[in-house]
């Protein structure tokens, strides 16, 4: 059985393709819902359109991908009629990310997607290439992720999930305080970083933007370690992302904590078929020890 | 062995193909086929797919037609002078064994992917009937190599200043009714590779297009190019569609999106 469950919304199975990956059109989301997914999440959205980043923004290296895409999205008013197309499309759950520069604005693009009826919201607070207005990611610190949770809580009656970032020292006082605020969920964790990558015959950092966040099997170690901090932390489902490329990977994060694992990345190792492959692993692997349930191996690795 | 490593070398050649189009031999074994792209990179310029227009004998080159402001920087490029990629990507055309006759219809510089599969059928052994539009007499590319290599050349300018006055889809009509063509390969304009589709379903003749949409990774991830409704990516599952394919996607000659997603 891979059922599992976020905030009372139903997965047949627990692998979600992460933000940024395949989702900037309702058509492509459907279509990696076809392939497998147990649900997906589109390309953050903003209020307003943005350009991103001038290319390069995407850099593979040997453990990994770095990547400075720059949250270009078309806007929430633009964006509205791809999440309803996958809505109606998709047939799996449909997980529309959101994010902005201010709390009001976060506000603000949670109602506005909200029409669209998503089945949830993830609040992304954590992307390394954009600096909020305290000049730092909000999901530094706990006193501002919970301030954004309680604003986007008050702004839709869809389940929120607050996607979290690695780069802090512990990430379990910032599960509890957005916990507190009423989140429904955690999504960990955003990229890794950001880092570099340098061409040596050009002589130049390969991204125009320089630095990126940094995602794939090289981070799955502190992927893992932070899912485990905010389960131990909290008592709300957690989507845990990165560097999940096999079912191995899926069943680690979920016994650290994970309700379901996120697959961005991994996309560029095994195509929009990782997920049917990934759910065929985690099943071979179940049946293999004798796990009923994805609930029954959910945390495992927390007992002494 | 994933084949998206940004390489970086120095041109051996520029070539000059017209006012505003030019041809670099880039020294590296890519081992491509015909239609497929590099992502070519200047650094501070940015990343833009451009499709082959050759390689042999351990040299690629691809032919890039001044547009805008990255491709104005690629025709500024003289011998030398360093240049990044990395690829190939995408699909190819398919040149069936028992395919013996074969016609090309190119718009403007979408005949750069086209000169290359000429190249490759006629050392097949293969009759190729090398179509070519465009607006005027100076926007026509490659003609003389391809007269060189054997191809039978047919062009066509809107304003009749070389070959026939009007269409190269009109061009294609005339090659398929008087001659058994047994596939047709385009690039181009997509109202003209959606009218080539279109004819070649009409003459029940097999047909490959080159359908391009903005492109950030190339590498099937980050979802900028994937089509309506299907919802495939075009670096991977394109750009070279059967014409039976392309004809079921909705956008394509009516749409596509800007580098934000938005429709345009």
């Amino acid at each position: 059985m891979l059922s599992t469950e976020l905030a009372g919304v139903k997965l047949k199975n627990p692998t979600v393709l992460a933000s940024g990956i395949l989702g900037v059109t309702g058509a492509s989301l459907s279509h990696v819902a076809k392939s497998g997914a147990g649900a997906v999440t589109t390309k953050s959205i903003s209020l307003k359109e943005r350009k991103g980043h001038l290319t390069p923004v995407i850099a593979t290296y040997e453990h990994g991908m770095v990547n400075a895409v720059g949250l270009s999205n078309a806007g929430a008013e633009e964006t509205l009629p791809e999440i309803e197309f996958a809505v109606k499309n998709a047939g799996v759950p449909v997980i529309a990310s959101i994010f902005a520069s201010t709390i009001t604005e976060f506000g603000k693009v949670a109602a506005a997607v909200s029409k669209a009826n998503p089945h949830i919201i993830e609040v992304n607070i954590s992307c390394p290439n954009v600096d909020d207005e305290f000049g730092r990611p909000f999901a530094c610190d706990p006193g501002i992720a919970a301030v954004v949770t309680k604003k986007v809580k008050k702004s839709t009656n869809i389940p929120i999930f607050i996607k979290l970032s690695p780069n802090v020292h512990n990430i379990g006082p910032i599960a509890e305080a957005v916990q507190n605020e009423g989140a429904d969920g955690i999504t960990a964790i955003n990229t890794v970083g950001p880092g570099m990558i340098i061409n040596i015959e050009a002589a130049t950092p390969i991204l125009t933007n320089r630095v990126g966040g940094v995602s794939g099997p090289a981070i799955k170690p502190i992927a893992v370690k932070c899912v485990y901090e905010a389960y131990k932390a909290t008592k709300l489902p957690i989507i845990g992302t990165g560097g999940v490329t096999t079912g191995r990977d899926a069943v680690e994060m979920i016994m650290a904590g994970a309700s379901a694992a996120g697959i961005g990345t991994g996309v560029y190792y095994r195509g929009p078929e990782i997920f049917s492959k990934v759910s065929k692993e985690i099943q071979e692997f179940m049946d293999k020890e004798g796990y009923k349930s994805i609930n029954e191996m959910r945390g495992i690795a927390h007992e002494e | 062995m994933k084949n998206d490593e940004f390489i970086v070398v120095k041109i051996e050649e520029v070539h000059k193909e017209s006012k505003d189009t030019i041809t670099l031999t880039i020294p590296y074994k890519l081992n491509s086929k015909p239609g497929q792209f590099v992502m070519l990179w200047l650094p501070g310029s940015g990343e833009k797919p451009i499709s082959l227009s050759g390689e042999k004998d351990g040299k690629f080159t691809v032919s890039v037609c001044a547009v805008g402001s990255f491709s104005q920087a690629v025709n500024n490029l003289k011998k030398g002078d360093k240049i990044g990629f990395r690829g190939p990507f995408g699909t190819h055309y398919k040149l069936p064994k028992d395919c013996t006759s074969i016609a090309t219809v190119g718009g403007g510089y979408g005949s750069a992917p086209l000169s290359y599969l000429t190249e490759e059928a006629i050392s097949q052994g293969k009759k190729v009937y090398f179509i070519e539009g465009a607006r005027t007499k100076t926007r026509l590319l490659f003609t003389e190599r391809m007269r060189k290599l054997g191809a039978e050349v047919l062009l066509s300018t809107d304003d009749g200043s070389e070959g026939v006055k009007g269409y190269s889809t009109d061009v294609l009509k005339n090659v398929l009714e008087t001659h058994k063509i047994d596939k047709v390969f385009t690039c181009g304009p997509e109202i003209m590779m959606k009218k080539v589709a279109e004819i070649s379903k009409e003459f029940k003749i097999p047909s490959e297009v080159s359908m391009e949409r903005y492109m950030k990774c190339g590498i099937g991830v980050c979802g900028q190019c994937c089509v309506d409704d299907l919802g495939i990516c075009l670096c991977t599952n394109g750009p070279i569609l059967s014409g039976e394919l392309a004809l079921k996607i909705k956008e394509f000659g009516v749409y596509h999106r800007d580098p934000t997603g938005k429709k345009v």
